[in-house]
């Protein structure tokens, strides 16, 4: 089948949309590139740091930002957590180191051990023992808390993250299945509900693309990305509910698009209902926002490494 | 035919006519994963010959 555009051969084709290698590319930055625009993910001034790790979902967000960054003159940096899972991460920052080298853009590297004293590896068994926590709400909340801080430090005022749409209604899913209606009015486009000084926006530039999409991609832009799948990833909620809407998004095409949509025009009203109905102080240990006492992040530090 | 599952780093030998019967007979999901042939991009409607090697990437985030 040929592209719907030229009589190039077709590699991409979904929802009656065909197209080839250069049209599906061009598809994919400009749909990239509105998101970017319509929710006014990044504007003249900003200083903008990616979230990276080396998969593909980081490596083409962080090259689609490049792209808008360098077009636009705006200032951008890259940032990865090295969260300490051996086998794993150590394979995806060796290919994010490489990637930034040959696209010359500034990378940050910090880690759990050097923040919390621990890596996700010394911590996991304690966790699932001691708190009955899964590794991936350990690492989930580390990972968040570290992000923030070292953007923070390094004065952006974005924060870019590699979310895509299976991603995001992956999370729509799951909060509403758990019954945590709260949790949802936090997502979107811009992450977060009740904004404050120690919170770096943070900001979704791969909202409207799937990984399919973005796979494809980073193929097709011959970027390297060796598959590295989590040690960790099958104990986690999100991968039944990735597995359920990835059958019925080959059932019902489109199913991942209807969702995230749908969860868009009821987003407003979430927000209204949750904005401010948390109240937020300040965490008596490290100052960062929080709901209680002490954030998240510090109760952690203090039940599996102290 | 060879197909190369990179998930699970293996490569089989199998007998399939198109990309998508060789993912029906390996019960995997077209929706996750890119068939790539001689190093393109093929849809799972392409025709396949017992020469080809296809290779079966997987689209899911590893973590």
């Amino acid at each position: 089948m040929n592209c719907l555009k030229c009589e190039q051969k077709a590699v991409y084709d979904h929802l009656g949309l065909r197209l080839c290698k250069d049209h599906f590319l061009r598809y994919f930055e400009k749909k990239v590139a509105d998101t970017i625009k319509k929710y006014d993910l990044i504007s003249e001034g900003d200083k903008i740091c990616v979230a990276a790790s080396g998969g593909k979902d980081s490596l083409a967000v962080l090259y689609c930002t490049m792209l808008y960054c360098r077009k636009y003159k705006i200032e951008f940096f890259a940032l990865a957590i090295d969260e300490g899972i051996k086998g794993y991460r150590d394979h995806t920052l060796d290919d994010l180191r490489a990637f930034c080298k040959e696209h010359d853009i500034r990378l940050h590297i910090t880690s759990f051990k050097e923040n919390h004293g621990s890596t996700l590896d010394d911590i996991r068994e304690k966790a699932m023992k001691k708190l009955n926590k899964k590794p991936c709400t350990v690492c989930g909340i580390l990972r968040r808390t570290d992000l923030n801080r070292a953007a923070r430090k390094l004065e952006a005022t974005k924060l870019v993250t590699g979310h895509n749409l299976d991603d995001e209604s992956q999370s729509f899913m799951m909060n509403s299945l758990l019954g945590n209606m709260g949790h949802n009015a936090s997502l979107g486009p811009i992450t977060g509900l009740n904004l404050n000084e120690k919170f770096v926006p943070r900001v979704k530039p791969l909202y409207f693309v799937s990984e399919k999409e973005t796979r494809l991609y980073t193929f097709l832009k011959g970027f390297k990305v060796n598959f590295a799948e989590c040690p960790n990833i099958h104990l986690s909620y999100r991968s039944v509910i990735r597995d359920k809407l990835n059958e019925l998004e080959e059932r019902y095409p489109g199913t991942k698009n209807g969702m995230v949509n749908g969860f868009l025009e009821i987003l407003p009203l979430l927000k209204e209902k949750y904005k401010g109905k948390k109240a937020f102080s300040y965490c008596e240990k490290c100052g960062d926002a929080c709901s209680g006492k002490i954030c998240n992040a510090c109760r952690l530090e203090s039940e599996l490494i102290q | 035919m060879k197909a190369f599952i990179e998930r699970e780093n293996k490569l089989l030998e199998l007998e399939a006519k198109t990309g998508k019967e060789l993912l029906d007979s390996l019960q995997i999901n077209p929706a996750t994963v890119l068939l790539v042939k001689n190093n393109e991009v093929i849809l799972p409607e392409e025709k396949l010959s017992e020469t080809d090697e296809v290779k079966i990437l997987s689209v899911v985030s590893g973590g």
